[in-house]
């Protein structure tokens, strides 16, 4: 039987994979995007595996929320990056100086 | 036994196609390589119950945001050779602090600081899944109990939809294009003009028409 440590661990792996990959390609917002989508996944990982062991319906829904809040920010996301690229035809995040913060 | 091998199975693949995403020379093949991750995190989701969600996944992510993802990855130009620099020497940065935090979490997980039986009772617990469908359940919570959330989340995708149009809107110079308010507001003075015109012996056409 598949236990409640075993998705909590792959939540884990993933998780950490999401900030290798965040350190890893300081270049290319594209995969910089790609990486926080897979910290969301292990973070929906962690509340269907509570659910399921919890039996609480709860936790679903809390996933449900999160997906959508994913998806716009996914595409807020990318709007940015085009017009980025429109205005200094490059998506290396060390570019990102116009406001000099 | 063959819940916990398939488990297993999508389990790995699912580390492999993440590993892949962060790895991959192209942005392409990382965008490809997060598809095969979610579409694995579908199946696990499927495995621990949550049937709905799997196919929302599916729907949402691989159908609608990664093709999203696909369509910027090719529309912009991108320079591959420029992106790959300092690659080596983050990664030295990246893998420790990554396995540190692997080997932290796992030590919490799975050293007994959390287990089932210590949990609270559920608010709105799961009925019998041979009776009732996961559909049916979260259908049933998500339209009574969170449905002022879920119209919330319904004016978060319209904020979306708005900022994402107006980001990438740009008025181009030099482009015929109709005006349609500036058409309404015309007056007849602007566009029109009467002028007294004479005819080829001398008379006035105005006044040959009997006006």
């Amino acid at each position: 039987m598949i236990e409640l440590a075993d998705f909590l661990v792959l939540g884990a792996i993933l998780f950490a994979l999401g900030m290798a990959g965040i350190f890893l390609n300081r270049k290319n917002a594209i995969v910089l995007l790609m990486s926080i989508e897979l910290i969301l996944l292990a973070v929906n990982f962690n509340f269907i595996a509570f659910s399921t062991f919890m039996g609480d319906v709860a936790g679903q829904v809390f996933v449900f929320f999160i997906l959508t809040v994913a998806a716009a920010e996914a595409a807020i996301g990318l709007a940015i990056l085009v017009t980025l690229f429109r205005t200094s035809d490059s998506i290396d995040v060390a570019d990102l100086d116009i406001m000099k913060g | 036994m063959i819940e916990k091998i398939l488990f297993y199975v999508f389990a790995a693949i699912l580390i492999f196609a993440a590993t892949m995403v962060i790895t991959a020379r192209n942005p392409v093949h990382a965008a490809l390589f997060l598809v095969l991750a979610f579409f694995n995190s579908a199946a696990l989701w499927i495995i621990a119950g949550a049937e709905f969600l799997g196919i929302v996944l599916v729907l949402v992510y691989v159908g609608a945001v990664m093709v999203l993802f696909l369509f910027v990855v090719m529309m912009l130009d991108i320079n591959l050779e420029k992106l790959r620099e300092g690659f080596a020497r983050h990664l030295a940065i990246g893998l420790p602090i990554a396995a540190i935090i692997v080997i932290q979490m796992i030590l919490v997980v799975t050293t007994g600081a959390v287990s089932p039986g210590e949990m609270p009772d559920p608010a709105y617990p799961i009925p019998d899944p041979a009776e009732t469908g996961n559909t049916t359940v979260i259908g049933g919570v998500l339209y009574t109990v969170y449905v002022y959330p879920f119209e919330l989340a319904a004016v978060i995708l319209l904020v979306a939809i708005i900022a994402s149009i107006m980001l990438t809107l740009r008025r181009r110079e030099g482009v015929k294009h109709q005006d349609v308010s500036e058409q309404v507001r015309v007056r007849k003075e602007d566009r029109l003009r009467i002028i007294r015109s004479m005819g080829p012996r001398g008379r006035d056409n105005n006044e040959q028409s009997g006006r």
